[in-house]
């Protein structure tokens, strides 16, 4: 009897240990942790192609960006918080691009959660978003950042070597521009 | 022995099951927090549409939340009608569509259109609810009582009492133009609904 009990027990552990991982990686990304890897589109314009230092076509991945810290904002189209916040995330863009040293060294992009190109196109109109933002039509970023609620914000730091570190993340209450800024310099130790 | 043996194949189907199980794909604004009631995946359709392209859409007066009462037919003549049904209040997907409805003011009057959100929950929940979406240009319907009574008269009323997730667009002869019963567990892309509207004046 416990012979053929064995491989039932033996198929279980596997599956517990196996899954583990799987699991792991969908994990909120946290301070000390690494970006999900995820494949972005390069953009078309070659206005966002410039800004993120990017050339060609195809796929690029985030520490791919060309800067020192970027920092990710996950939106979606029907969130109301993140239509609240949207002026105030534009200012802090506008704080790093008038500051001839911070705009080499700091890149904002968005990821539409579940949102169509149409979806992210209409939220980029209506709050006249200046930075990049990304369509996630089947919710697969959105997955691989462990599901988060909305916005949620990533700041994390890209090494030299290409290897990137969250330095800082945080589920809403976005604080305003000013103090968001600081808070990127702080963690990430620009200043 | 038979027994223990299905214990074990119970508690392995089980672990199995856990990891097994794929949540819905939403993602839940934090201006709901911790509010919103997960009901896992359902099965997606659950009711037999009674009407199609090309009808006449039937007419219904409900309750809104401003206190007055709308009939479908009152904007005969005046203005195309979009319905969007959502299952119920406080639930994941639901809660992630109409605020999005709420910043394309424009695309419906572009296409003199009007917006009727309707669920079958009662006025005091869903003022409670849409007051969490911010202020809400369009008129919010409550088809509580007769229980989902205009879902049943569309065939979109599901076994349980709540609502499928539906879009009719009519147009000013009050034909209806153009219906998707939605996956109740996804929210529709907004490209369906749009390119129905801009298909209305031509």
């Amino acid at each position: 009897m416990k012979r053929n009990l064995m491989p039932l027990a033996l198929m279980a552990v596997f599956l517990l240990t196996a899954s583990a991982p799987i699991h792991a990686a969908n994990k909120t990304p946290q301070k000390g942790g690494t970006l999900p890897v995820v494949n972005l589109p390069i953009p078309k314009s070659p206005a966002e192609k410039s800004y993120l230092g990017l050339s060609g076509e195809g796929s690029f991945r985030i520490p791919q960006i060309k800067a020192k810290v970027v920092i990710v904002e996950i939106f979606s189209m029907y969130c109301p918080y993140c239509q609240k916040d949207a002026p105030g995330v534009n200012e802090l863009y506008d704080l790093i691009e008038k500051d001839s040293d911070l705009k080499k060294k700091i890149k904002l992009i968005g990821i539409g959660a579940g949102n169509t190109p149409l979806e992210v196109g209409i939220y980029k109109k209506t709050y006249a978003v200046p930075f990049p933002l990304f369509p996630d039509q089947d919710f697969s970023i959105h997955k691989a950042c462990g599901e988060v609620r909305t916005p949620y914000f990533i700041v994390a730091k890209i090494n030299e070597d290409g290897s990137d570190l969250v330095v800082h993340s945080q589920l809403g209450e976005y604080p305003g521009a000013k103090l968001f800024l600081e808070l990127v310099l702080k963690s990430s130790g620009l200043k | 022995m038979t027994k223990r043996r299905f214990l074990r194949l119970a508690w392995v189907a089980g672990v199995l099951s856990i990891f097994a199980f794929v949540s819905g794909a939403y993602a839940i604004s934090e201006a709901f927090k911790e509010n919103i009631y997960s009901l896992g995946t359902l099965k997606p359709v659950d009711s037999v549409l009674k009407v199609k392209a090309g009808d006449r859409a039937p007419d219904f007066t409900l309750p809104s939340l401003t206190g007055e009462n709308i009939s479908l037919s009152q904007y005969r003549g005046k203005k195309n009608v979009v319905l969007s049904f959502v299952p119920a209040a406080w639930t994941p997907v639901c809660s992630d569509q109409w605020p999005g409805y709420n910043i394309i003011k424009d695309i419906f009057e572009e296409n003199e259109a009007i917006l009727l959100g309707i669920t079958v929950d009662n006025t005091p929940t869903l003022h409670a609810w849409t007051n969490q979406m911010g202020k809400l240009w369009f008129p919010v319907l409550s088809d509580f009582w007769p229980h989902g009574a205009v879902a049943k008269k569309y065939g979109i009323l599901r076994s349980n009492g709540v609502s499928e997730r539906a879009l009719f667009v009519i147009d000013k002869k009050a034909r209806i133009r153009y219906i998707d019963v939605h996956d109740i567990n996804q929210r529709p892309p907004l490209e369906g609904l749009v390119s129905a509207l801009e298909k209305l004046g031509k």
